[in-house]
């Protein structure tokens, strides 16, 4: 018999016994081929050509440039855009997902919240844009919205659109992994809600709120399109001011100075990585 | 030219980049080429801008699908005149010399005076001042933003020009600009055919030919040209140096500048375009006359920006727009 015969020792597969003995690593070839491909390397590029002008010489002008009051406005701009609209997405995407977590695991109801998360969290660019401008812009089928134009909060408003149904989709695991036996192990010790919240619940789901958080910040940081089909005429932020740099066809167009504000940019996501990993640090002391 | 003709069919084929069909009438200049010589065109990227347009001929250097020939605005032209083949078409004459490279690297082909469309629900504008008014909350836009697009910054220009600036100064367009902002007047979404069909951009600051009610296919469209702000601006063709079809480039060329009912230079006009040879074709009757009745009416000496001076206007944008306007 087939089964028998492969379990006998002696009838083992020729090849089995002279398997090369691969290091472990091997097997993190591809992603790490896969991170130098897309990552790293198109990283060094933009970190050696931002250190160069048009010409291909060294300079330090694309750089000195990142230190002027106008760049350093597209920056602000660029992080208060993103902080006000991940903080924005991630509470109340947070509390909506409580909300979907705390009915019936098997309902009609959860079902429809993903699904429609799932899409939503991926509407964005120009269609995203065009929705709110023919809903509440200047001439809105529903109502002129006068702060639509405004900056950042029109445009935070049309970022939470899809910020929201991400920040259901990211933190949904997490609070589906808050034990209801540890609610209940509470309140028998006589905890009240505030005291749950504070002391069990919250530490709880910090760690995976703030993850959760930094990657919503990442997400507003990048986006570009939507942004630019929002409005066009006046840059607020770093990606619509790279554009400008890269198509300008007004004699501006400076690949170098681009490629010194994603260098900017660049810096900009490790300050606020190092914030979050100390922050989680932190946050996460109850786990070691 | 027969020989010219006979070299281009055989290569069959002409790569064009960025010629949006609803512009300057490039859909019909396009079918009409292809009818009359039996050549397929290819066009790239219709919506491109003049950068994309040469940073194209530079990805695409070799390719069979490398750009043939180039519509770019001028100062684009100007700094790229090394990816380009000197060519002469056979009415270069009636080309004014200030609208051409000497050595025929680059030629001026069509263009426009700045001009402000608006809705008829607004009465009659005839000064820009008039704009400040209540009545245009959000109203205000222009073509793109102007550090990155020509029609932009020549929209700011007119304004300055029109608020007693001059082609080496645009700071009052700015100023203007900030007044508008800062009565809630000006609209910073992107103005474009679609944006004034559906009302979003209800004043429009663009070139004459976009803005024509035949054009934007609003039928109480108005559209005129301020007082002592006649800005004119036009773009340029060029071939590249390395056209895959190089004789169906030239032959492109030759259609372009033909002075013919069918040629080029008629079917710019038609679209609304000033083609560069007007003056020639009008004085030697060859102009659509009553395609050229058309366009709106021009009063004061039109301004054409020098590359000193545009390149002036886009520096002091760079460093001052945002500031202006956010």
């Amino acid at each position: 018999m087939a089964v028998a015969a492969t379990t006998r020792t002696g009838a083992r597969p020729s090849w089995a016994g002279r398997r090369p003995s691969v290091p472990p690593w091997v097997g993190t070839v591809p992603f790490f081929g896969y991170v130098a491909v897309f990552l790293l390397w198109p990283t060094g590029i933009v970190v050696y050509e931002a250190f160069k002008n048009p010409a291909g010489r060294f300079t330090l002008s694309g750089i000195t440039a990142l230190g002027n009051s106008q760049v350093r406005g597209f920056f602000i701009g660029s992080f208060k855009l993103s902080l006000i609209s991940s903080l924005i997405g991630a509470v109340l995407g947070a509390i909506l997902a409580y909300a979907v977590a705390s009915g019936n695991p098997d309902g009609v109801i959860r079902r429809l919240y993903l699904c429609v998360s799932g899409v939503l969290a991926q509407f964005g660019g120009v269609t995203l844009a065009f929705a709110f401008l023919v809903l509440i812009g200047p001439v809105g089928l529903l109502f002129h919205a006068g702060w639509y134009f405004s900056f950042p909060w029109g445009i935070t408003v049309i970022y939470a659109y899809f910020q929201i149904p991400l920040m259901v989709l990211v933190f949904l695991p997490a609070i589906d992994g808050l034990k209801v036996q540890w609610r209940e192990a509470s309140e028998n010790l006589g905890s009240s809600a505030w005291q749950y919240w504070r002391y069990v619940g919250g530490p709880l789901l910090l760690p995976a709120f703030l993850g959760a958080l930094l990657l919503l910040f990442a997400n507003a940081l990048s986006a570009y399109a939507t942004i630019q089909a929002w409005e066009d005429a006046i840059p607020y932020t770093v990606p619509q001011q790279i554009y400008t740099s890269m198509s300008s066809e007004v004699g501006l167009a400076n690949i170098n100075y681009a490629d010194a504000l994603a260098l900017g940019m660049v810096v900009l996501v490790a300050i606020v990585m190092t914030g979050y990993a100390l922050l989680q640090r932190r946050a996460a002391r109850w786990l070691r | 030219m027969s020989a010219l003709i006979a070299a281009a069919k055989k290569e069959g084929t002409l790569n064009v980049i960025a010629l949006p069909p609803t512009w300057a009438n490039y859909g019909t200049i396009i079918s009409t080429f292809e009818k009359k010589y039996g050549i397929t065109i290819n066009s790239a990227l219709p919506d491109g801008s003049s950068q994309q347009e040469v940073d194209a001929i530079k990805a695409e250097n070799g390719s069979p699908k490398a750009p043939d020939v180039v519509d770019v605005g001028l100062a684009v032209a100007l700094a790229n005149t090394s990816l380009f083949a000197p060519y002469e078409v056979s009415t270069w004459s009636d080309i004014p010399a200030a609208q051409k490279d000497p050595s025929g690297l680059w030629y001026e082909d069509y263009g426009g005076y700045m001009a402000v469309g608006y809705s008829s629900k607004f009465g009659t504008i005839t000064s820009l001042s008039q704009l400040l008014g209540p009545q245009f909350k959000n109203a205000v836009a222009l073509n793109g933003n102007p550090t990155s697009a020509n029609a932009a910054l020549n929209g700011v220009m007119m304004a300055s020009l029109a608020e007693g600036g001059s082609a080496g100064n645009i700071a009052p367009g700015v100023n203007f600009f900030a007044k508008l902002k800062a009565a809630g007047n000006f609209s910073p979404v992107e103005a474009t055919g679609a944006s004034i069909k559906a009302g979003t951009t209800p004043v429009v600051f663009d070139w004459d030919y976009l803005n024509l009610p035949t054009y934007v296919g609003v039928s109480d469209w108005k559209v005129f040209i301020p007082q002592n702000a006649v800005l004119g601006g036009f773009y340029a063709q060029a071939i590249n140096k390395n056209a895959p079809h190089p004789a169906a480039a030239r032959l492109w060329e030759e259609f372009l500048y033909s002075q013919a009912a069918d040629g080029g230079q008629n079917l710019w006009l038609e679209g609304g375009a000033r083609p560069v040879e007007q003056a020639a074709m009008t004085s030697d009757g060859t102009i659509n006359t009553s395609a050229a009745a058309e366009l709106p009416t021009v009063t004061g000496t039109p301004v054409f920006l020098t590359e000193a001076q545009s390149t002036a206007a886009a520096q002091y944008l760079a460093a001052n727009w945002a500031k202006a306007v956010s």
